[in-house]
């Protein structure tokens, strides 16, 4: 989903391997079996707090950097009230970043190492977020799909074992609702409108149905991190799971749209109650991740632009509060 | 390595209706406590989740440590007469 990155080696937990505890790692799992929430300050092992510092850190780049494609629509968002529902919504998602990075922060790492990661390209974040927004129609359908996706996804995250990430996620999923639901009714609107706005609809569902499927990972067979993470409970259902309940909750709304799915193999299956679909472009999904997607590149120079241009801002208010607090003193 | 690029980080408290207790909600950088209270309420209040904030630095909360939890929360274990429950009154006797 936002942490499809996870698949890279990580480098730092396998070039220091830590010598657990037997009978702390034994007592660790037994409160996971148990339903208990792992807490900051609670032991646990090396690989666990890795994995969580990797999949938050991505989820919450993934919000940050999920800001741009919409946030190219905000001064051409066709009326008034769509362009307030526009801002607010990606105000949430720069929202939804803060709320993860916090968690993220709960487990021993910093914002600012954090932030590095993120824009000298170590750290990964969602492929989707790598395509562009090129009419009004592709914000409805990032509203509908992609959040829809991202619910999908997050929903289960709610019940994670590690309590900072499943209490921003509850926050999340409350918020992501509006997300999902004012993208349809942008889809609804152009759908109901001239032959052009239906024409308009359809060509983003065509350009963002195949990339909103691959935001769910990797197949079972190919991912290499769903084993252990469920075990521990940061990962509840698989990425096939999660895709194939997406693409059935997701059929049905395009129908009613009187929209098209880009997939000829797409149809139902009544013996085993549930779609079938085609197979997704796994180089294209690669490919995006390895940093060649259609706005990688684009994407990355906005945010170290924007990170650099905030530099001074950083400064001066560290510098105002230390004046101030000295001035207090005196 | 890091830390001291950050702003400082503090706890944000959130009260969500009068009448209620202020209750964790996150934490937020900020260069002060006003900037602080600002962010928070940007974060956490952007649908009136909230009527009042309480910011407090992180680094000023001391915290129980979860590996001494046993010893520390030990004492009230075994008095289960601290319970009304633990007594057995009569049904005849009323507004007990």
């Amino acid at each position: 989903m936002y942490t499809q990155g996870l698949n890279e080696p990580s480098g730092k937990s396998q070039a220091q391997p830590v010598v657990e505890d037997a009978e702390r790692l034994r007592r660790f799992q037994a409160r996971i079996d148990a339903e208990e929430k792992i807490e900051p300050k609670d032991w646990m092992p090396d690989a666990y707090r890795q994995t969580l510092i990797r999949q938050i850190s991505q989820h919450a780049h993934s919000e940050i950097v999920g800001m741009l494609p919409e946030g190219n629509w905000i001064t051409r968002a066709p009326t008034l009230l769509r362009k307030s529902i526009l801002i607010a919504k990606v105000q949430d998602e720069g929202g939804h970043g803060a709320y993860l990075y916090s968690a993220a922060e709960t487990l021993g790492i910093s914002r600012a190492e954090m932030i590095d990661q993120l824009l000298s390209g170590k750290a990964k974040y969602s492929s989707i977020f790598n395509y562009p927004t090129l009419s009004w129609a592709d914000i409805g359908a990032i509203g509908w799909l992609v959040d829809g996706a991202a619910i999908m996804n997050q929903i289960p995250l709610c019940r994670c074992s590690y309590g900072p990430y499943a209490r921003a996620m509850i926050r999340v999923c409350k918020e992501e609702s509006f997300h999902q639901r004012q993208g349809y009714d942008v889809m609804l609107k152009l759908a109901r409108g001239t032959r052009g706005q239906r024409f308009m609809a359809q060509d983003a569902l065509n350009r963002w149905w195949w990339p909103s499927l691959m935001m769910f990972g990797p197949s079972d067979g190919a991912s290499q991190h769903t084993a252990l993470s469920v075990r521990w409970k940061i990962k509840r259902f698989t990425n096939d799971e999660l895709r194939q309940k997406f693409v059935d909750f997701t059929v049905p709304q395009a129908q009613f749209l009187g929209l098209t799915m880009p997939d000829p193999e797409l149809c139902w299956d009544a013996a085993e109650n549930r779609h079938r679909f085609g197979e997704i472009d796994w180089r294209e999904f690669q490919d995006v991740l390895k940093g060649n997607g259609p706005c990688n590149r684009e994407r990355m120079a906005e945010r170290r632009a924007a990170h650099e241009d905030g530099r001074w801002v950083r400064e001066a208010a560290i510098a105002h509060a230390a004046k101030h607090a000295a001035r207090a003193a005196a | 390595m890091s830390e001291n690029r950050d702003w400082p980080l503090y706890e944000i408290f959130i009260r969500a209706r009068g009448g209620l207790d202020h209750k964790h909600v996150g934490s937020v950088h900020a260069a002060d406590a006003r900037m602080a209270i600002e962010h928070a309420r940007d974060l956490y209040t952007r649908r009136q989740e909230g009527i009042s904030v309480w910011v407090v630095r992180s680094v000023d909360i001391v915290a129980s440590d979860p590996a001494e939890s046993d010893a520390l929360f030990e004492p009230a274990r075994d008095k289960v007469y601290r319970h009304p429950t633990f007594y057995d009154i009569p049904n005849e006797v009323e507004t007990l």
